[in-house]
C-alpha cells in the first residue's frame, strides 16, 4: 500500500473531536449483538482516561433502522433526535458521542438539515415542545466513539500490554479495516480522513503495532444495508456483498476485520458462518473464519483486558486464534461463563467453520 | 447444508479480470468493424429471424465484449446471414462477417 499519497489526504480531513465531558448514547442493536464493546468503551474512557462520560437511561433508538428501512419519515426522526439532544442539555452536556455509526449519520444529517433550511429547525422545535414540552440545544461538537478512541490511541498505547505483533513470526498483525459506510461516505468532512481515505480505524491499527491491509473491495458496503437484510427473503443481497468482501480480502490473508459500526461486525461475523453453512466456504486459513473485531474490543484486547469480559465469546467466528498469535492469554474453560459464574451454555458446532479448541 | 428461507444472490459485476474475453479477441482480430460498434439496435430491430426467434445481435456483442455470451452457440444457428443488419447499421459494422467469425472462432476455440 502505498501510503504516502493518502497520509496528505487524510491530513487535510481532520476534524474536531472533543477531549472530555461526553454525553454517550448506547445503539439499540450493539447491545445484544456485542455487548462487550460499549462498557469496555466506558471502562477505557472512564477507568483508564480518567473522563467524565454521562449516560441517560432514557435515551432512544435514534431510529435510524426503520428510517433506513423506509418506514418512518424524515420529520419524526428529527424529532426522536431533538429529543435525544434535549436530553444531553437538560444533564448540561454539550460533546454527544454516539456509538452507533447509524446514528451517526444520521445525526450528522439532522443537523446538516438544520443547517442549510433553517425553517425546518423551528419545526421540529415546535413538534417536540408539543409532544415532550422539551428544549434542546444542538452539540457543540458531534463525534463517533471511535473518534474518541482514535483521539486518545496514544494514551492507549502508552497504557498498552500488547501490540498487534505476532509473536511466533514477529510481523505485526494484518488487519483489514471496515470503517461503514454511515461514518463519512455522506460527510466526508465528519469522518478523521474522510470518506476515500478514512483514518479513524487505520490509525488505531498503525498505532498499535498492526499492518492496514488495502484490498480491492475494502470500500464495498458490509450487507447490512437495512431493506437489503430486514426481510429475510432479500437477504441474498446482503450476504452476497459481505461474500464478495470476503472473496476480495482473502488472498491477502488478514489475521483480523476491524470495524465500526454495529452492522458491520454483526454482518462480517454471522456471515462467514452463514457462507460456511450454504457453500461450505471458509475464509482463514484451516477451515477457520476471519475474526471480526469492533474497535472497543481491539482497545480492550491491547490493554490487556480478559477477552471474555469485553465479550469475545459472543462471536461466531472464534477469535482464540488471533489472542493466541499476539499472546493474549485466556481460559477456555471460562469462555462460556457469565459475569456471576453461572453457565450460559455452549453454541451447537458449525458444520464447516472450525470451531477453535486452543 | 443449512436451508435459512434465501440464497446468496449471484455477482452482477462485470469482471473483465476473470471472464473468458478469447471470443471477443479473436472477432476484433478478424473483423475490426467490432470495434465501432455502438450498442445502437438497429440491427436487431431489422431482423427477420430476431423476430420470430430470440436472435438479438445487439446483445450478443455487447456480451461477448463482456465475455459473458454464455449461449452463443445456440444462439447463432437462429441467424439465416441475410444481411439486412449490415445495410441497416449507421455505423457499417460488417455484421454478417461479425457472425461468421463467431462460427469459426466456436469451431477454433471450442466454445
Ligand atoms: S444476417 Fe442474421 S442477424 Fe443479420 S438480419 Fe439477417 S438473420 Fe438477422
Ligand atoms: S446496428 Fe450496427 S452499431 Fe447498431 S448495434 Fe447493430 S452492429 Fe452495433
Amino acid at each position: 500500500m502505498n501510503i504516502e499519497g493518502k497520509r496528505v489526504i487524510w491530513k487535510e480531513y481532520q476534524k474536531e473531536i472533543a477531549d472530555d465531558h461526553y454525553f454517550y448514547v448506547r445503539s439499540c442493536v450493539r447491545q445484544s449483538f456485542f455487548p462487550g464493546s460499549e462498557t469496555t468503551f466506558l471502562r477505557i474512557l472512564r477507568d483508564e482516561l480518567g473522563k467524565d462520560v454521562y449516560e441517560n437511561p432514557f435515551h432512544t433508538t435514534c431510529t435510524g433502522i426503520a428510517y433506513h428501512g423506509d418506514i418512518l419519515p424524515f420529520e419524526t426522526t428529527m424529532t426522536v433526535i431533538a429529543r435525544q439532544f434535549a436530553l444531553m442539555t437538560e444533564a448540561g452536556y454539550e460533546n454527544y458521542i454516539p456509538s452507533c455509526i447509524t446514528s451517526f449519520g444520521l445525526y450528522s444529517e439532522v443537523l446538516d438539515t438544520w443547517h442549510h433550511f433553517p425553517e425546518i429547525e423551528k419545526k421540529v422545535r415546535d413538534f417536540l415542545k408539543k409532544a415532550t414540552g422539551k428544549e434542546f440545544e444542538k452539540p457543540k461538537n458531534l463525534a463517533h466513539a471511535s473518534d474518541i478512541i482514535f483521539k486518545f490511541r496514544k494514551e492507549i498505547t502508552s497504557k498498552a500490554k500488547f501490540k498487534l505483533v505476532n509473536r511466533f513470526t514477529g510481523d505485526p498483525i494484518k488487519v483489514v479495516e471496515h470503517i461503514g459506510c454511515h461514518y463519512s461516505k455522506m460527510f466526508p468532512s465528519k469522518g478523521v480522513g474522510g470518506a476515500e481515505y478514512p483514518y479513524v480505524l487505520a490509525g488505531l491499527i498503525e498505532e498499535w503495532g498492526g499492518d492496514v491491509i488495502d484490498y480491492p473491495e475494502r470500500r464495498h458496503c458490509c450487507g447490512f444495508g437495512f431493506r437489503q437484510y430486514l426481510i429475510r427473503a432479500n437477504r441474498g443481497y446482503s450476504i452476497a456483498c459481505s461474500r464478495k468482501k470476503f472473496e476480495s480480502m482473502q488472498p491477502y490473508k488478514p489475521d483480523a476485520i476491524l470495524t465500526n459500526c454495529p452492522g458491520c461486525p454483526y454482518f462480517l461475523d454471522r456471515w462467514q458462518y452463514a457462507i460456511s453453512e450454504m457453500e461450505g466456504k471458509t475464509y482463514g486459513v484451516d477451515g477457520q473464519g476471519i475474526p471480526v473485531l469492533t474497535y472497543e474490543e481491539l482497545a480492550g484486547m491491547v490493554l490487556g483486558y480478559d477477552p471474555w469480559d469485553i465479550g469475545l465469546q459472543i462471536h461466531q467466528v472464534p477469535v482464540e486464534p488471533l489472542l493466541d498469535k499476539i499472546g493474549i492469554p485466556y481460559d477456555s474453560q471460562k469462555k462460556f461463563q457469565g459475569k456471576n459464574g453461572e453457565n450460559l451454555g455452549q453454541p451447537a458446532t458449525a458444520h464447516s467453520l472450525t470451531f477453535y479448541q486452543g | 447444508m443449512i436451508d435459512f428461507g434465501y440464497n446468496i444472490n449471484a455477482d452482477r459485476q462485470i469482471d473483465y479480470d476473470r471472464n473468458d474475453r478469447r471470443l471477443a479477441r479473436y472477432i476484433l482480430e478478424h473483423e475490426p468493424t467490432f470495434r465501432i460498434c455502438i450498442s445502437c439496435g438497429t440491427c436487431t430491430a431489422t431482423c427477420s429471424a430476431g423476430n420470430f426467434t430470440y436472435l438479438n445481435l445487439r446483445e450478443m456483442i455487447v456480451l461477448i465484449k463482456r465475455g459473458e455470451a454464455k449461449n452463443i452457440k445456440s444462439d447463432i444457428e437462429k441467424c439465416m446471414l441475410c444481411g439486412k443488419c449490415q445495410l441497416a447499421c449507421p455505423r457499417g459494422v460488417n455484421t454478417r462477417n461479425i457472425i461468421l467469425t463467431i462460427n469459426r472462432a466456436i469451431e477454433r476455440l471450442d466454445f
